[in-house]
Formats: structure tokens, sequence, C-alpha cells
């Protein structure tokens, strides 16, 4: 049965979830944070989070952004193989509900039109849009406000075949000590592992959308996460790079096939304060 | 806390600076600028091509900062600092012009902290992301120049008890490393 669904629908709701998403840090988030606290035995560490957990149930009260960076927008849609679109096109709908989000939720403004020749967009769009086809007629939206702070310390890498999972482990580690403070840890470290190099930084990012705490449902892989979330979290830098016990709240990893002659990894870090919003439509 | 929390008020001298030590607490009132990596870009061609700058640098604090709009009734909207290291490159420039301070986050080049003990200037920590509380530290705006340019316009800023961490101070100690250090498990 085909189901027909307007792209115009779209708008209202995808400006909500940008609103939602700055606005107010999931329970899954703020539980994280709290067991952070609990957990830190730097003073500054402490005071830090103290401060984040504050700031984070002041900005939902007063609906105002948890972070200045409001972030580009990455909308990640899995669309049932039986939804038909009527109305205009559909990455066209989209940006409408980004720009009518950042535009009337009093979002900032990040988007440069090209990155060399550097010249605002004004409303925040284009958006980063990935759609999926999946099975079913449901329409699943994701709206993932990316700020630069831990967007930026991304990392990518072809290793060898030889290099295994100790290369790995070396790579991911190398890349969160190198992110410190800057990421604005305590952070989430989403970690793609195989497909191509386009496939390998999708699963990487698609890493951070998994509630803290749950891990992957593969045995190998969920010991994996484990060993690299004890291992970051002996850096020591903490808080805000402040110094601590907490540096990342989780590790999650996605893996993909890949070829036989590769070993691609890719590290997407997300900051402390984890911003997204889904709908099922 | 492990160290002390000191008020203090802009403009911030050498003279006012050159005791603190890093890891104090600061509660900073007064006017402050921001300014980001477009403002600092416009700020260098200033520099080179003797021209006059928008704003007097000297003995002056930049907030490495670009808040969200404002709601009505509201002065500001959410605003914290952002990642410092990107501004590392103007940091000599700005030195020479007579500022004495900088807010943002996050640890920076290693000369950045030879810089500060040279001019006698600190690199003062905020939090990233507290951007709904350390707004309300933020009592006055006013778009001093470079309106084009919209959140990284430079802004001029009355604030009060805006609470800072001393990150690096002007004998070129820096907090991070030495926290950090005491934190790290070694294999």
């Amino acid at each position: 049965m085909t189901r027909i669904m307007s792209t115009e629908d779209l708008i209202p709701v995808i400006a909500k979830l940008c609103m939602d998403a700055c606005y107010h840090l999931s329970d899954n988030v703020i539980g994280a944070l709290k067991a952070a606290y609990e957990k830190e035995e730097s003073p500054y560490g402490r005071d830090t989070l103290k401060l984040l957990l504050d700031n984070a149930e002041l900005a939902s009260k007063e609906e105002m952004p948890v972070c200045h960076d409001t972030g580009m927008a990455v909308v990640m849609m899995e669309i049932g193989e039986q939804v038909s679109w009527v109305g205009k096109p559909l990455e066209e709908a989209v940006n409408d509900g980004v720009r009518k989000g950042y535009t009337e939720g009093y979002l900032r403004k990040s988007v440069y039109l090209d990155p060399l020749n550097r010249v605002n967009s004004g409303d925040n769009t284009p958006c980063v849009l990935h759609t999926e086809i999946v099975t079913g007629d449901k329409v699943k939206i994701t709206v993932l406000p990316k700020g630069g702070g831990s967007e930026n310390m991304g990392t990518f890498t072809n290793l060898v075949p030889a290099d295994g999972v100790e290369g790995v482990k070396e790579f991911v580690l190398k890349s969160v000590l190198a992110a410190g403070g800057k990421a604005c840890p305590p952070i989430v470290v989403g970690v793609g592992i195989g497909g191509t190099m386009d496939k390998t930084t999708l699963i990487a990012k698609k890493a951070l959308l998994r509630p803290i705490g749950n891990r992957n449902p593969n045995q190998y892989y969920k010991e994996l996460e484990e060993e690299l979330l004890e291992e970051i979290n002996k850096f020591g830098i903490g808080p805000l790079g402040m110094g601590g016990r907490v540096t990342a709240l989780d590790v999650h990893i996605e893996y993909y096939p890949c070829h036989i002659t590769s070993l691609p990894v890719a590290v997407n870090l997300q900051c402390h304060s984890v911003r997204q919003a889904t709908i099922e439509l | 806390m492990e160290n002390r929390t000191i008020k203090m008020t802009t403009p911030l001298t050498k003279e006012k600076i050159k005791d603190l030590n890093i890891g104090d607490i600061i509660e900073l009132s007064g006017v402050i600028y921001t300014a980001r990596d477009a403002a600092h870009n416009r700020i260098k061609e200033n520099y080179e091509n003797n021209r006059k700058q928008p704003i007097e640098l000297e003995y002056q604090i930049i907030f490495y900062v670009g808040p969200t709009p404002a709601k009505p009734g509201k002065v500001i909207g959410s605003a914290a600092p952002t990642t410092s290291a990107r501004m590392d490159k103007y940091v000599e420039m700005m030195l020479k012009q007579g500022i004495t301070g900088m807010i943002g986050k996050g640890e920076r080049a290693d000369y950045v902290a030879e810089l500060c003990r040279e001019y006698g200037a600190c690199y003062f920590l905020s939090i990233g992301g507290a951007s709904a509380m350390i707004a309300n530290q933020i009592k006055d705006v006013e778009v001093v120049a470079y309106e084009d340019l919209g959140t990284e316009s430079i802004k001029r800023l009355k604030v009060e008890d805006l609470r800072l961490i001393v990150g690096i101070d002007s004998k070129g100690r820096t907090f991070q490393e030495e926290q950090v250090k005491k934190y790290k498990i070694s294999k």
C-alpha cells in the first residue's frame, strides 16, 4: 500500500525538532552527566559538570539554546519504501523547516555558503541531509545540530589490514587525545570501522545517535567499546579539559563490511551536550 | 575549590593581573569586547596596513564568543566561549596592540603561554557550552564594528561577575596541562 505524504507537512515538524534539540537535553544525557558528576574526583571537573547541569536546566526552562553554537543541522531521515511524496522537492522542504526553526527559534546562523569565500547564508541553511530508504510506510526524522567545537576534531584514516584491532585502538585514542578539551568533554566518541570512506564517516556519525550506555549488540565490538572507554578515561583530560576522571561519557562503535584490502576508521566526536531530537511520522 | 576567588573590574592593566595564578577563579565585571575568527582577520588587515582599529585595544579583554540572537525582552541570547586554538595565530598581533587578556575554551598552542609571559597577559577559561548561564552574566550588548559579520561582529559587552578560571597566567604557566597531569593514569 502506498502512503501519500506531503513534504509541506515536514516543514513545521523539522522546525520544532531544531528548536527542541537546541533547548532540551534528553533524560539520557542528563542522567549521564549526573553520573559523571558523581564519579568525577577533580574539584574543577565537578564544578564544571555542576554548571553544565544547571545550565541545561535553565536552558530548558527558559527555552533558550543550551549552547550558543547551535551548529550546522544534520538531518537524518529513514523513509519507508511505501511512502510517496507530494509537494515541493523533499530537500527543499527540509531546508525550509531548518530555516524556520533557526529563524523563529532564535538559533545561531552559523553556515557559510562557500567554505573559502566565506559568506553567511543568513538562515543556517543548507542542512546536511542523509536519507535512507527502509521497509514499511513510516518516516523517521532525526535532527542533530552539530557544533564546530567537537565536529572539527573528527578524524579519518585508512589503516592497512595488518594494523588490525590494535591499529584501530591506537587511532581512536590518538584522536581523542589530540581533541583534548577543545571538543568540549565529557564527549561521546562515535567510531565507524569498515565500509568505504563515505560509509565509514557516516556510520561514525550514526554511532552518536545511540543512547549513552547502550552497547553494540555484537559481543566483540561491545568489549572493544568498553575497553576504549576505560582507556580514554585514563587520559585525565576531564570535563572541558580541566583535568579529571571523566573524559568520555561513552564510546559507540558501528561497523560495516569492507574490501579485502581495506581497514578504514573514522572518529566523530560529540560534545557533552548531546543535542538531538527525533520523531516518527 | 583549591584556589581563591577574586573579584576584578576592567580595564585589566598588566599591574592588576601580574599576581594572578593559574586556577584562580575570577569574577569579572565591566566592559569587554567580543571577537572571533572573522573579526580577528579584519583587525589583522588593519594592523598590517596601518589602519585605525575600530576599537581601542589597550588593556582590553577579548572574549572569543558568538552569541545566539536575543529573544524579545532579553539583552543577549545564549553565549559561551568558542575554541580558542583557532585564534592562536592572531595572539601576538593582538598583544602587540595592548590587549591584556583573552577569554575562551580549550588548550592553546605552546607559543601562546610563552607570549603571555612575554607580554604580561592572561588567558582565561570559561565553560564551553554553559551558554544559557553565562548569558545571565552579560548585562548589556552593543555592536561596535563589523555588523555585517552577524554573530561574529565585534560587540561591547558589559558583564557582571563573569566567572572565569585563569588558564594561562602572566608567568606563562598553563592550568590545563598541570591539571591533566594530576589525573592521568599511565599504562
